[in-house]
């Protein structure tokens, strides 16, 4: 364990509509078995103390599976180590006189709540749209009943891992939501309870994230590499798929 | 008011089904009249408000997060336990009910428990069908683990991540719910009070996190499902916006509070390392299926453990108890760990800590099983802590986990005040003095899936009706305090943070009311606990305005409760006299330093009433009769 000192350039914006801008702060000293949340909080606790106003930052497990948190630092979602979420990125992966650039995640669909808080419920209407299985509670059958291979039971469990945090989006240069809708799209259909509704799930995912604004994908790949969870764009080709079989042989209107 | 629990009568295998068919029904027509306000979208939350508005009711449900989907159960890691049977090791419905009690230590119900075995297997069938993708053998069946304090094979999981998996298929339940019009889902929406109008709940006042502005909503019932309060230590495994600031306004209102002192440790957490630590990391106690415990065998051992030779550990845990070893339930895993620690023993830069040990598993197992079962768990130790367990062992220190005390609620769920039912972590009904790994998802679950779609229409069948709207001036009013409340707080303009404050708060709480307890600690905490609070209203710094985001406004708020909850349950702890579970009062143990139950002066939930600010509790007691088990003292040699 050993202390660093960092220059940190964090966006600082009131409110939706207020203008903001990058404000410099000296970190103090920041021990490297710190989070990088815990280095906002310790920077948040300098200022409360000066009197002026702590950095707002959306966060609540602290354990990178809420997906709550994150930031863009020094141009990466969720910073420069690979999958991993903000909170769970540690201190020891900078250097004593680092600067370090934070900002919100940044997207068409997200608006900028307050300095890094940024509003990700579009997120939310495209599983309303159809990420999800229409089965009510009660009367389900013993669920032993459908034997699910192993495989496609992990290949399942690889893709509903995501977390929901929007990274993808706001690392995309057309601010895509592809990998988060290909995500729920491949978890479902991949498991015999998500078939019935396959066609439907992927038509009305996809039309709902291009109403809300999310971009096109063009196969940029930044989705995945920003990814915490690991999320594979292998997701998006089965999407694609999911999409075109949907488009053509759908017999709904 | 005499408690009733409303337990219905009958052999024990029946009173739900009895119950179920005694519960006044709501007809389909008119259950699109009643309107449901669901604070919470947790496990408990998002499931009850699914299954409600499934049944045509009109539900609001409110959260703190920006998306329901973000809800503390979604960090729990390990499991759902059910009574499914499918290993053919001798589960039953009345096998996980009786380990359910026993591990509570006997200060559960029988009826509650009893229910909640039933239909844990109904749970575990719902959420395949939702498209959860539980872990599965190669045959494509499910499978299962075992977890601390049971000799069965229970375990449901999907990988280290099952509270994530079991909340996201509640959510996608809800969010069908909103898309069909049925469910309003108000999110970044802090409760602040409940609304009681001529005794019965009618609403609630919430502030927008966002723009800050108070609101009122009005329904014909209320559903908390705001979890447990954990946070009241500062330092704890849950999710950094956990509070009791729900519940502990409920209590206000005159909903009684039950056995607040009940709160368990959690023996596989990740040490501290820092005082600028901001919260704990548990570690699963999947991890204690393959790990075996241990420390040095001499006090003072600074040798890195990997040179330290086998005859000179002491694998505590199997050596003192040998049927159970390293599966001991948590309260036992937990007060072992602080005391080789107190002896010395402990290991790591501060001494507080003991080894997790997997060798012996990855020889046994190689090392590709091990990472199957525990990848992605020694990826996040190793991710915080920078040592990689698959070459040196863990190590753990307990930390403060999950609250069993609560709202105190009848068999329907529902608390002293009509109309306010409580489910989840919020209530204390199911798990006694301590509760067993794997059984706050199910019973989150069960309470929202199975048990208040029943029990809330035997309520609503007997009131009017009629619309609800918020023009009664007890809306009014309960805005007005929650406002002049935010004026006070932001008035202040001190000099110390809420996280300071905070924190001194958690380390006298951890001291005198944490792993264990005595009387002389316990009445000193309450000598110092008004002083804390004193200094917080004369002395907190919250920056900016109550009409916009305000973060230190939000936590102040909580940590304004959590001071004068904090009190309750120091109260709490000093009336129970014996050690019961998770409450270990030293002067009462047995010679070999376990808790000793004392049946005859404490078999009873403790149960307290609000009567004004500054005056004391009153004091009620729920006896607890056990006709289908004989309590024993615990044993786990
Ligand atoms: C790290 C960890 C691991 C765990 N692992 C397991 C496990 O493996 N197996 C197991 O059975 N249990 C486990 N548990 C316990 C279990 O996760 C919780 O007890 C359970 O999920 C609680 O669910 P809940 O729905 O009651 O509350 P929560 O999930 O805490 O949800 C509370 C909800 O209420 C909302 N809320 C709170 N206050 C307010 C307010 N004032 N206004 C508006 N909304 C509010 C929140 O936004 C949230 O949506 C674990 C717990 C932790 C901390
Ligand atoms: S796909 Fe990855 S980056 Fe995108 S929302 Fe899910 S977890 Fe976040
Ligand atoms: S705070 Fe939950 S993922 Fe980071």
């Amino acid at each position: 364990m050993s202390d660093i000192q960092l220059t940190l350039k964090i966006w600082r914006q009131e409110g939706p509509d207020a203008p903001g801008r990058f404000q410099s702060y000296a970190s103090g000293p920041i021990s490297t078995d710190m989070s990088f949340l815990e280095m906002l909080d310790v920077l948040n606790e300098r200022l409360t103390g000066e009197g002026a106003e702590p950095v707002a930052f959306d966060h609540d497990c602290r354990e990178g599976i809420c997906g709550m948190c994150g930031a863009v630092v020094n141009g990466h979602s969720h910073g420069p180590e690979k999958e991993t979420t903000l909170c769970q990125l540690h201190m020891r992966h900078f250097n004593d006189g680092d600067t370090l650039v934070i900002e919100p995640f940044r997207a068409r669909a997200f608006r900028i709540e307050k300095d890094l808080v940024v509003d990700r419920s579009g997120l939310d209407k495209m599983i309303t749209a159809g990420g999800f299985v229409s089965v009510n509670t009660g009367g389900a059958p013993d669920a032993n009943a459908i034997p699910i291979p192993q495989k496609n039971a992990e290949e399942a469990m690889d893709a509903a891992a995501c977390i929901g945090c929007g990274a993808c989006v706001a690392a995309c240069p057309n601010a895509s939501a592809m990998l988060f809708v290909a995500a729920k799209v491949s978890h479902l259909s991949l498991l015999p309870q998500g078939h019935p509704e396959r066609a439907r799930r992927a038509l009305d995912m996809v039309s709902e994230m291009d109403e809300l604004g999310f971009g096109n994908c063009s196969n940029e790949r930044e989705c995945e590499a920003a990814c915490p969870k690991g999320i594979s764009i292998r997701n998006i080709a089965r999407l694609n798929r999911e999409f075109l079989k949907a488009a053509i042989f759908s017999d709904e209107d | 008011m005499i408690l009733d629990s409303k337990i219905p009568d009958g052999p024990l295998a029946e009173k739900w089904d009895r119950h179920r068919f005694e519960c006044k029904l709501v007809n389909p027509a008119n259950k699109r009249k009643f309107d449901i306000i669901v604070v919470g979208a947790g496990l408990a939350g998002a499931s009850a408000s699914a299954s409600l508005a499934e049944l045509g009711y009109n539900v609001k449900t409110f959260c703190l997060q920006d998306s329901p989907r973000r809800g503390h159960s979604i960090a729990a890691q390990g499991g759902i336990n059910a009574a499914k049977n499918y290993q053919n090791d001798g589960d039953s419905i009345f096998r996980l009910f009786y380990d359910t009690i026993k591990g509570g230590d006997f200060r559960a119900r029988e009826a509650n428990v009893y229910r909640l075995a039933q239909v844990s297997n109904n749970i575990i069938d719902q959420c395949v069908a939702q498209g959860v993708p539980f872990a599965r053998e190669y045959g494509g069946q499910l499978a299962n683990r075992s977890f601390g304090g049971a000799q069965v094979s229970r375990t449901f999981y999907a990988r280290g991540q099952t509270g994530q998996q079991l909340l996201l298929g509640a959510y996608s339940a809800l969010m069908r719910q909103v898309k069909k019009g049925k469910v309003e889902m108000l999110s970044r929406r802090e409760m602040l009070d409940v609304v009681v109008i001529d005794g019965q709940a009618r609403g609630i006042v919430t502030r927008n996190m966002l723009s800050g502005v108070i609101e009122t909503h009005a329904a014909h019932a209320v559903v908390l499902a705001t979890g447990g309060y954990g946070n009241v230590y500062f330092l704890s495994t849950n999710a950094m916006g956990s509070n009791v600031t729900a519940a502990w306004r409920a209590y206000k209102r005159g909903a009684y509070f039950a056995n607040p002192c009940f709160v368990q440790i959690h023996p596989t957490c990740i040490p501290v390392h820092g005082t600028y630590q901001s919260k704990l990391t548990l570690m699963s106690e999947s991890l204690r299926n393959d790990g075996r415990v241990w420390v040095p065998k001499n006090p003072g051992d600074t040798r890195p453990p990997t040179e330290i030779p086998e005859n000179e550990r002491d694998y505590y845990l199997e050596n003192k108890y040998p049927s159970f070893g390293n599966l001991v339930p948590r309260d036992v895993a937990s007060r072992n760990a602080k005391e080789q620690c107190d002896q010395g023993k402990g290991v790591g830069s501060t001494g507080l800590a003991v080894y997790l040990d997997f060798s012996e598993a990855i020889s046994r197992d190689g090392s590709g099983v091990i990472t199957r079962k525990y990848g992605n768990l020694f990826h996040m130790y190793e991710k915080i802590t920078a040592a990689n367990p698959m070459h040196e062992p863990m190590m753990i220190f307990p930390a403060v986990h999950y609250t069993m005390g609560g709202l105190w609620v009848d068999y329907n769920l529902m608390s002293t005040i009509p109309g306010l039912f409580v489910l989840g972590e919020a209530n204390f009904s199911d798990h006694g003095a301590n509760r067993l790994g794997a059984s706050a998802l199910m019973q989150g679950l069960a309470d929202g899936y199975f048990v208040i779609p029943y029990t809330i229409g035997n309520y609503l069948a007997t009131i009017s009706s009629s619309p609800q709207d918020t023009s009664h001036q007890a809306f009014k009013q309960v805005a007005d305090e929650a406002a002049a409340k935010i004026g006070q707080l932001l008035a202040i303009n001190g000099k110390k943070t809420v996280d300071e404050i905070h924190r001194e708060l958690g380390l006298l709480m951890w001291d005198s009311c944490g792993m264990s307890r005595n009387e002389a600690g316990l009445q000193q905490a309450l000598a110092r606990l008004p002083a804390i609070r004193e200094e917080f209203w004369q002395n907190v710094a919250i920056p900016g305005s109550g009409q916009e985001l305000n973060q230190s406004l939000e936590r102040a708020g909580r940590v304004a409760d959590f001071l004068e909850f904090a009190e309750l349950m120091v109260i709490d702890a000093l009336s129970r006299k014996e050690s019961c579970g998770c409450h270990f009062r030293e002067e009462s143990q047995t010679e070999e330093n376990e808790a000793k139950r004392d049946d005859a002066n404490h078999a009873h939930v403790s149960v307290w009433e609000y009567t004004g600010d500054g005056n004391s509790p009153e004091f009620h007691k729920e006896p607890l009769a056990f006709e289908n088990v004989q309590p024993s003292q615990r044993s786990y040699k």
